[in-house]
């Protein structure tokens, strides 16, 4: 059974220019100890999918549906507010985009990771210290002790980005809502971050919604991967399949569209025409069809479901077949 | 030989700062740009990369002018640029023009793009009044955008759109460089490329020359024909790009290079990385002989304390013990 199972997520802003619709029909599931890659353009509905799961969807202008959101073998939909706010922060913890947002300036580093601790598990202070000082130490942050009496203020960017994921991780928490966790990191700090991502997920079995635009990040952290458009899932598949064999035209230009360390580094890259739709005035049909080099008449007419491939694949695409026969896209 | 088109010579720019701690009022110097050196020649394009803080965006500014150099050079083939007034740098400034990484930021929002890309060609009193529009409509088609839309204003644009804009203001005066700061990390990926397709298209036709400053490597492979790496306001290794990445010498850049993910899972998984331990220290009090050695998995292989004491000179590649040794 997934840990995680969720059908048909529905989120929508009602705003002046319109219904924007963030989350537009999401169904997808996570299982324990797996990292699940969620990739897409900015404003693809990535953040707004893992706010609705931890029920932080300001309403209003926010709307969240769903036929199902089950953590474990409970609704997630159906709890109290009491009830999702232990959930929030121990079983289920998140990790922002931006540190700022989730870390009060206000408070020490120490007090905001004991809150946690004394909030969720009842340890005393003195425990909730020890820990706090251990987790910081477990993101590579040196001399925790001194650290747990700075305010975010002193920190530097990189520090603050790990007190976030130390945060994150001190309840040991199932699932581990990932958002952009590394983007603001220079990667030899991403490195390091990731690494221990890794190693907590080994000794934990937490499983990971990991989201980033940074293919090389999916490429290495992730055991499947999502890919968004527009709101919706485009595609869906294990990350070496996604890699090797991309079944949808908005994959394969992500993929056309990165530049490479290694191999022909002189040649144009294949970017895809164009830009993302505005949300609150979706094309008619495939959403994808203004920029799509494969769209024919019919993609105008019916926006595509996401189509079963078997093998654990699915793609949102009704030309998927002529995709499938010209392989490649990254070489 | 004709002198380069920019040549940096050991180029300094220090920032007085104020030092938080308990004795209010003590100013301490934080050592930015700290001896940079370089030569650029007309149609190349060099990449000036390394970590957050490193002095980059200093080294940019101060080598067009928006900072006074604490110490050191800057000429404009072979002629000295940096220590000249305001005024009569005016000619040099129309020959090197600067992107930015915000495109947000970096345009005016209550002007229409047709005034944006007129205002340089007012200033320098170039072209008619009347030719200016036309100019500034060719600019538009130059970087992809469509003419007609001249009378709009930025927030019209989407950030990719935002970003073309930025380049056809810095293409308005003709320059023969371009410093480009960070001008696709802002962008999503597919526009990033879209993006890093343009700037390869334009200096192909109008011969120009790029600093290209960046953080993402693979960017900076695919653009650039040589790469200097920083740490710390230094150079610590400067190489034709492909020598560079395929067989980097100095530990920072070997590390630097191993740290960034393939988009590849096949690579990713079975890959050893180098892992640094800890971050970057402060430009305010840099570590004693060579800066990276607090950080760098090589120091055991070098005799003595030397990486400890003594600041290892960029020699024809790299500023490291090792590469003298060798
Ligand atoms: N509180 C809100 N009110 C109105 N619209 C919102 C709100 N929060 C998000 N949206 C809209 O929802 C859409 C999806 O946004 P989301 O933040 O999920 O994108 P994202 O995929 O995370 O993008 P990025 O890569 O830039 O982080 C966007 O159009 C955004 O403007
Ligand atoms: S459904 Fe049509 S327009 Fe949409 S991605 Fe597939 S081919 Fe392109
Ligand atoms: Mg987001």
């Amino acid at each position: 059974m997934p840990i995680l199972d969720v059908q048909n997520l529905r989120v929508r802003f009602e705003t002046h220019h319109g219904v924007v619709r963030a989350v537009d029909g999401v169904s997808f599931s996570l299982e324990e100890g797996e990292t699940l890659g969620l990739v897409g353009e900015s404003g693809s509905g990535k953040s707004v999918t893992n706010l609705a799961l931890m029920g932080l969807i300001p309403s209003p202008p926010g709307v969240v549906e769903a036929d199902a959101m089950r953590f474990e073998d409970r609704d997630l939909l159906g709890l109290s507010d009491a009830e999702l706010r232990s959930v929030r922060g121990n079983e289920i913890s998140m990790i922002f985009q931006d540190p700022m947002t989730s870390l009060n300036p206000l408070l020490t580093v120490g007090r905001q990771l004991t809150e946690v601790l004394e909030v969720h598990e009842r340890v005393s202070r003195r425990e909730a210290r020890r820990r706090a000082a251990a987790g910081l130490g477990d993101v590579g942050i040196p001399e925790p002790e001194r650290r747990l009496d700075q305010y975010p203020h002193e920190l530097s960017g990189g520090m603050r980005q790990r007190v976030m994921i130390a945060m994150g991780l001190l309840c040991r928490p199932k699932i581990l809502l990932a958002d952009e966790p590394t983007t603001a990191l220079d990667v030899t700090i991403q490195a390091q971050i990731l690494e221990l991502m890794q190693k907590l997920q080994h000794e934990y079995g937490t499983a990971i919604l990991l989201v980033t635009h940074d293919l090389g990040v999916v490429a290495g952290m992730s055991d499947r991967v999502n890919v968004m458009y527009a709101g919706r899932l485009a595609e869906t598949a294990g990350a070496i399949e996604l890699f090797d064999d991309p079944r949808h035209p908005y994959t394969r230009g992500l993929l056309g569209s990165v530049p490479r360390l290694s191999g022909d580094t002189d040649a144009d890259l294949d970017s895809i025409m164009g830009s993302p739709p505005d949300l609150a005035d979706l094309p008619a049909g495939c959403a994808f069809r203004p920029r799509c080099t494969f769209e024919t008449e019919r993609c105008a007419a019916e926006a595509p479901p996401l189509f079963d491939l078997g093998g654990g694949r699915s793609s949102a695409c009704l030309e998927r077949d002529a995709l499938g026969q010209h392989h490649g896209g990254a070489q | 030989m004709s002198a380069p088109l920019l040549e940096v010579q050991d180029l300094h720019k220090h920032f007085e700062v104020g030092s938080p701690g308990l004795f209010g009022g003590q100013r301490e110097v934080l050592r930015a740009v700290d001896g940079v050196s370089f030569e650029l020649a007309r149609g190349e394009t060099l990449g000036l990369v390394g970590e957050s803080g490193c002095g980059k965006s200093t080294c940019a500014r101060t080598l067009v002018g928006l900072y006074p150099p604490t110490s050191g050079r800057v000429m404009y083939e072979g002629e000295e640029i940096s220590n000249l007034s305001h005024r009569d740098r005016a000619p040099f400034r129309r020959k090197i023009q600067m992107i930015f990484q915000d495109p947000y930021a970096s345009l005016d929002p209550r002007q229409t793009v047709s005034s944006i890309l007129t205002e340089p060609l007012r200033i320098h009193r170039l072209a008619r009044p009347r030719e200016r529009r036309l100019r500034a409509m060719q600019l538009l088609d130059a970087v992809g955008l469509n003419p007609r839309h001249i009378h709009r204003f930025p927030h019209e644009f989407s950030g990719g759109q935002r970003q073309r804009i930025g380049i056809a203001r810095a293409l308005a005066l003709e320059p023969d460089l371009i410093i480009c700061d960070e001008p696709v990390s802002a962008l999503d990926v597919s526009i990033q490329a879209q993006v890093v397709n343009l700037l390869g298209e334009l200096q192909e036709r109008f011969d120009l020359a790029y600093l290209f400053i960046a953080h993402d490597l693979a960017v900076v492979r695919h653009i650039c024909d040589r790469v200097a790496v920083m740490y710390l306001g230094k150079v610590v290794e400067i190489a034709e790009r492909d020598a560079l990445f395929d067989d980097p010498r100095h530990p920072y850049t070997r590390a630097l290079l191993s740290a960034v993910p393939h988009p590849d899972p096949r690579i990713e998984r079975g890959r050893q990385r180098i892992v640094l331990e800890g971050d970057v220290p402060s430009p305010l009090n840099p570590p004693t002989g060579c800066r990276f050695h607090p950080r760098c998995v090589e120091r055991g292989n070098v005799a003595g304390d030397r990486c400890e004491t003594t600041e290892p000179a960029l020699g024809s590649r790299s500023a490291c013990h090792l590469e003298a040794e060798v």
